[in-house]
């Protein structure tokens, strides 16, 4: 428990009281870390926001953040980091927005010199404590979102399957391919395949530096998967020392059918079917 | 107990499942199907499962002995229409369905059918095919 | 494993016949869909449902899948539990070996089942039957 029902009944009234004079201390004080990236009607907006839930909260005999009377409070403060976190601020200048309230509370409390006093503020320091912590979490929480938000869209940027020929689709795939992209890249090409009726695909690994075990599994099972719908993969790319990877790892390539660059993949695919109808044009011609 | 019924398109029979089908009807295709290929005389099947959400080892099992049965009657097999969630599944299940054609679509299905049975009627001619398709 | 919280309440699905397998992968399919399961892993997760329903079926003589909601703080996944008083597994090891059958399938429902889930967990004793749980978490 951070502070007694009492107390956090003492924190309210305290609040209401000097509503005015720490509001304006504790924007100052924000201001101040953020040099001047937020306005001033912004800050005092939520300084007074804040204000409000902890004396709503207060009222109510709060006693710990995490209990039943900390939920508003609790939004406030999650809403508060998310949208610094979306501004770019980082984690200190998200937290002192809340810290600033202990340096104003202090100096309105430290010209009284009873024991009490000293309590309550020991207690509100540990209820800001608390808040300082809620709030470094959901901006951590919020910039994790963001990161994964972007690291999908780069996995949408970074696997285009695009149409070569008629009938022929391919991926070029660029940088590492870890398991997650490798499942992206997997689904795009079949669901492709289906969508466009191409019998063959070109799996394209030129701009890949390197193929683990891993990697090279998850390519091994999309062309399974291809065979299975009932059309045909081609590699094309393979480094050196890919192929030197791929030996010295053991991984069995089968009969699965490899070029060089994608340029001799497309003419293979291209003499395939180009020879299917010239032999079938020759016997019938004959 | 539900049926899968079997069309008679041109030369070759089309089968298309349209429901989640249950182990007895999955046996009972097999047995209707082998028959239907006996009475019509037909060399070509075409399963179209595009439908089917799922493929586990019984439905492929099913898929591979129909397969088997048709190539003993002389007629070809192929399964079309696989979705690509159920072929990443198949894949990870373990399940190759060997000796199993396969293609996109109805339309690629018919094509290789037809194609296969130019080859069979083009034997024939083996010896100049041979030469045909070594010269570069 | 068995981890995560109870979010709904268990649909239980007896399995006592062919089209008892077919109603098992149909609730599965539906919960899967609620939970927001990518497609993939929809397919995956009922495809391994279907097996193991069809073992509950075949090898234990009939029983249950309750099928349940859950959630472990993170995200959210489909449980299923199969439960049948069948003769149990004798030898786990072999029951799990890819290609291993009693029942002239291809051998590949248990081990195959376990590579399309998340968690795997089984319980069986000789003469008083096997439990399965499984659960797919989404992504």
């Amino acid at each position: 428990m951070a502070l007694s029902a009492e107390q956090s009944g003492r924190l309210a009234r305290l609040l209401t009281e000097h509503a005015d004079r720490l509001t304006a201390r504790w924007t100052e004080i924000v201001a101040g870390s953020l040099r001047g990236r937020l306005s001033q009607a912004e800050l005092a907006r939520q300084a007074r926001e804040l204000h409000r839930s902890i004396i709503d909260a207060g009222q109510h005999g709060l006693r710990d953040l995490a209990d039943e009377h900390g939920g508003e409070l609790r939004a406030v403060l999650a809403e508060l980091s998310a949208s610094r976190a979306r501004q770019g601020f980082s984690a200190t200048e998200t937290a002192i927005s809340v810290f600033a309230l202990k340096d104003a509370l202090l100096e309105l409390m430290e010209q009284s010199r009873d024991a009490d006093t000293l309590r309550d503020f020991v207690a509100y320091s540990a209820l800001i404590d608390q808040m300082g912590l809620f709030t470094f979490e959901s901006f951590v929480r919020t910039r994790e979102g963001l990161i994964a938000d972007q690291a999908e869209q780069l996995l949408e940027l970074s696997t285009p399957v695009v149409k070569l020929w008629e009938g022929v689709v391919a991926v070029p795939l660029v940088g590492t391919l870890d398991s997650a992209r490798a499942q992206v890249v997997m689904e795009r090409l079949l669901q492709t395949l289906v969508d466009t009726g191409s019998p063959y695909a070109i799996i394209d690994i030129t701009g890949v530096p390197a193929v683990d075990t891993q990697v090279a599994q998850h390519i091994l099972k999309t062309v399974v998967a291809a065979r299975l719908m009932g059309a045909d993969c081609i590699i094309s790319g393979i480094r050196p020392q890919i192929a030197q990877t791929i030996v010295a790892l053991g991984i069995e390539f089968g009969d699965i059918a490899t070029k060089a660059s994608l340029a001799d993949a497309l003419r293979h695919v291209l003499r395939l079917t180009g020879v299917e109808t010239a032999t079938r044009r020759a016997r019938r011609e004959s | 107990m539900e049926r899968v019924p079997i069309l008679k398109i041109g030369d070759i029979l089309l089968v298309s499942i349209q429901l989640d089908m249950s182990d007895q009807t999955a046996i009972q295709l097999q047995d209707d199907l082998a028959e239907r290929i006996v009475a019509t005389g037909t060399h070509g099947v075409i399963i179209d499962i595009t439908a089917l959400d799922i493929v586990d080892s019984f439905v492929g099992r099913m898929l591979s002995t129909i397969a088997s049965i048709s190539k003993v009657l002389d007629a070809e097999t192929v399964v079309v229409g696989m979705r690509p969630a159920v072929a990443i599944t198949l894949v990870e299940l373990g399940l190759s369905l060997n000796g199993i054609r396969t293609a996109l679509n109805v339309e690629r299905g018919m094509e290789l059918i037809a194609a296969s049975r130019a080859d069979e009627w083009d034997e024939a001619d083996a010896d100049e095919d041979a030469e045909t398709t070594a010269t570069p | 494993m068995t981890a995560g919280v109870d979010l709904g309440v268990p649909a239980t699905q007896a399995i006592r016949s062919d089209e008892d397998v077919v109603r098992v992968r149909q609730l599965v399919r539906t919960t899967a869909v609620a939970v927001k399961l990518s497609l993939v892993d929809q397919t995956k997760l009922v495809t391994a449902a279907s097996e193991l329903a069809r073992n509950t079926l075949i090898y234990g003589g009939g029983g249950s899948a309750e099928v349940t909601t859950v959630e472990d703080g993170r995200r959210r996944g489909v449980r299923i539990v199969f439960a049948d008083q069948g003769p149990g597994i004798a030898d786990l090891d072999e029951a799990f070996t890819d290609g291993f059958t009693t029942g002239g399938g291809l051998g590949l429902g248990l081990s195959g089942a376990r590579r399309l889930v998340d968690d795997f967990d089984i319980w069986t004793a000789v003469g008083e039957g096997t439990r399965i749980t499984v659960i797919k978490w989404s992504r």
